[in-house]
């Protein structure tokens, strides 16, 4: 039985390495399925393991490959690919990388004597930011909370107004001796509404990525039940978990290591397919406010785009498409994309400045 | 250290004869889906079922309370589901009605007495999850949870880690043996990972072409074999399109029992492209098949 328990606390171990969060109360659950089943029999194991460690479609491909490498007899390989792109995340995370040198000791105090530098500092496009610029940035993003927009729901709550909430009458009434003394009321509870952010992280909107995943954390964090995060590029990687981190750093730090597309080409029609395939359609792009953060730069055909984006407006509330872009003088939305695109928003929107990121705040709650 | 369970408290020996009693109901198990189901029994977790829609997820709680002699309770769940309709709810009219009857009769000296009178379990109205308990053994389906809101979610998942219900007018009530659950989702929106941890969580696949043929042959009798399989094959074909709505094993039921009733015996082009409605439920999808080459699609 030693051996049973060793085994399976060592699998364990090789599947949290491929990452499968495989928590203790999951791994006892192994030891117990497998008891109920036959110890010597492989595929019983496999079931068994399978049926209680795993939580999500994701973690299966995960499974099965550490079971082959842990019960097939060979060493778990530790490294994931993943790790391998870690050093470009914090280093070449947009905002880090790229930084103007040169007006580093120009621009700040020149400003300073006109406005306070904070309100200087909110109209600035990102993109052109000094690296000490870009930390004050940070400060002012924290204090950043999107208010979130509302819709009625089928939960209701005692109000003063309302339909007659009948049970709570009745329950005053028993109170009163079976007399019914006055009408209780109740009327629909509002509740968040969901908001689904899709951030390009495409190389041509690398100056802003950073900027646009700090927005999406203070989103997050002003409402982790109502909010989604996922990022799009070559293909798509949902980051709501990572975006939970307290720490704005380390969400970020966290979410570069599970994007692995990072500064690389668009495919914004086919990843907007594979985000309505999997979850959008589902529900979450259902009723949601769908924001999507990028220049339009597509690289495949413009047919898939404007399908898809039609597809999309039919089952959001609302479709918000922010380009940082449009924040500079003369902007024309003239990329193929932008065109396919916009006959489906709703909004169009500027991301390129700390201004325009709290209009952004504005017109999600409001829509 | 490991806790065994008597094969005999489960009542099958093991996944292979409860897998072999499913089939005698008409339900077609894989190894995967017997063995989940068998460890539900065997210990008392939850099942947690996810998959396309139409793989055949509340059709396996249906089966299990068939061969396990349990009497099925089923909760559908929908945003906004309430305690009161899940849990329990008092029974308010025939409450005043027990009132206005002991005034009637002037048995209203003792008060104490008249209250405790109203909090009787026979003023109680019990919803699933109740029933289910009280009901003990049974075989309790929550379907699509994935529907339900994250409040729902937080209360089922204190009645499902200890399968108590308590009130606080009238006491806890505890089912003598744990029901046997099994939770079904679509995967609209990501369970919370509380409950999932307490579960087993299996994911549904679309079953092989072999037993498509087997269920479609077994739940559809009339059908011919060849029809069977011509329409096993064209959905396995239609769901390797790409399309909006892939075909589930309920649909290829639903497009066989179609084809028959208009007397087909194989899967004739013509008749197919007419009934696609019955596996296709999108414009795009079926405008796309239409559009496609019917001989390679249905085998012409």
């Amino acid at each position: 039985m030693r051996d049973v328990v060793d085994t399976v606390l060592g699998f364990a171990r090789t599947l949290r390495h491929a990452g499968v969060a495989a928590s203790p109360d999951r791994v006892e659950a192994m030891l117990a399925a497998v008891g109920a089943l036959d110890v010597l029999d492989a595929t019983a194991v496999y079931w068994a393991g399978r049926l209680t460690l795993c939580g999500s479609p994701d973690d299966l491909e995960r499974y099965d490959a550490a079971f082959t490498a842990w019960f097939g007899g060979e060493v778990p390989r530790r490294t994931r690919p993943m790790q391998e792109e870690k050093p470009q995340l914090a280093a070449m995370a947009p905002l880090e990388a790229g930084s103007a040198a040169g007006e580093e000791s120009e621009d700040v105090p020149d400003v300073a004597g006109r406005a306070s530098p904070d309100e200087v500092l909110r109209h600035r496009d990102v993109a052109e930011l000094t690296v000490a610029e870009r930390e004050h940035l940070r400060r002012l993003f924290a204090l950043l909370v999107p208010a979130s927009p509302m819709r009625p729901s089928r939960r209701r709550r005692p109000d003063a107004h309302g339909t007659v909430h009948a049970s709570r009458t009745v329950r005053r009434a028993l109170h009163d001796g079976g007399e019914v003394t006055r009408l209780l009321h109740r009327r629909a509870r509002p509740r968040p509404r969901r908001v689904v952010l899709l951030i390009d992280v495409s190389g041509s909107m690398g100056p802003y990525a950073d900027a646009l995943l700090r927005f999406a954390h203070a989103a997050v964090q002003a409402h982790p039940v109502a909010t989604e995060v996922f990022t799009i590029g070559t293909r798509l990687t949902r980051v709501t978990r990572e975006m939970r981190l307290r720490d704005p750093d380390r969400a970020l730090a966290a979410s570069g290591t599970a994007i692995p597309d990072w500064s690389g080409g668009t495919r914004l029609g086919e990843v907007l397919k594979a985000f309505l395939d999997r979850w959008g359609q589902r529900g979450t792009a259902r009723g949601a406010v769908v924001v999507i953060c990028s220049d339009g730069w597509e690289r495949g055909g413009t047919e898939v785009l404007a399908e898809q984006m039609a597809r999309l407006r039919r089952l959001a509330h609302a479709v918000v498409w922010v380009n940082p872009h449009k924040g500079r003088e003369g902007y024309q939305p003239l990329t193929g994309g932008m065109q396919a695109a916009l006959p489906s928003v709703d909004h169009f929107v500027a991301g390129h400045s700390m201004a325009a990121f709290e209009e952004l705040a504005g017109v999600i709650s409001r829509v | 250290m490991l806790p065994t369970v008597a094969a005999a408290e489960v009542g099958f020996a093991g996944p292979d004869e409860l897998a072999a009693a499913l089939e005698s109901t008409g339900y077609l198990p894989d190894q995967g889906l017997a063995t989940a189901a068998y460890l539900a029994l065997a210990m008392h977790r939850p099942l947690f079922l996810e998959g396309e829609a139409g793989v055949g997820k509340t059709a396996l709680a249906q089966a299990l309370a068939q061969i396990t002699g349990r009497p099925l309770y089923r909760l559908q769940c929908y945003e906004g589901l309430e305690a009161s309709q899940a849990l329990y709810d008092w029974d308010f009219g025939r409450q005043l009605l027990h009132l206005r009857a002991a005034e009637a009769a002037h048995a209203t000296g003792d008060t104490e007495k008249l209250e405790a009178s109203l909090y009787d379990r026979r003023f109680l109205l019990a919803r699933p999850l109740l029933q289910a308990l009280e009901d003990s053994p049974s075989v309790l389906l929550v379907d699509e949870i994935d529907r339900a809101d994250d409040e729902f979610e937080a209360f089922l998942l204190e009645v499902l880690s200890d399968f108590t219900i308590s009130i606080p007018e009238f006491g806890t009530i505890r089912a003598v043996t744990p029901p046997l659950v099994v939770l079904t989702s679509n995967r609209t929106r990501e369970v919370h990972d509380a409950l999932k941890r307490r579960c087993l969580y299996h994911w549904l696949q679309h079953p092989d072409f072999d037993r498509e043929v087997a269920i479609l042959r077994r739940r559809l009798p009339d059908v011919t074999e060849q029809l069977a399989r011509e329409v096993a094959r064209a959905t396995a074909t239609l769901r390797t399109l790409d399309l909006l709505k892939p075909p589930g094993v309920a649909e290829a039921m639903d497009w066989a029992t179609a084809l028959h009733t208009l007397g087909a015996r194989d899967l004739d082009p013509d008749v197919a492209a007419r009934t696609l409605g019955a596996v296709l439920k999108y414009r795009e999808d079926t405008e796309r098949v239409h559009a496609m080459d019917r001989g390679a699609l249905f085998g012409g």
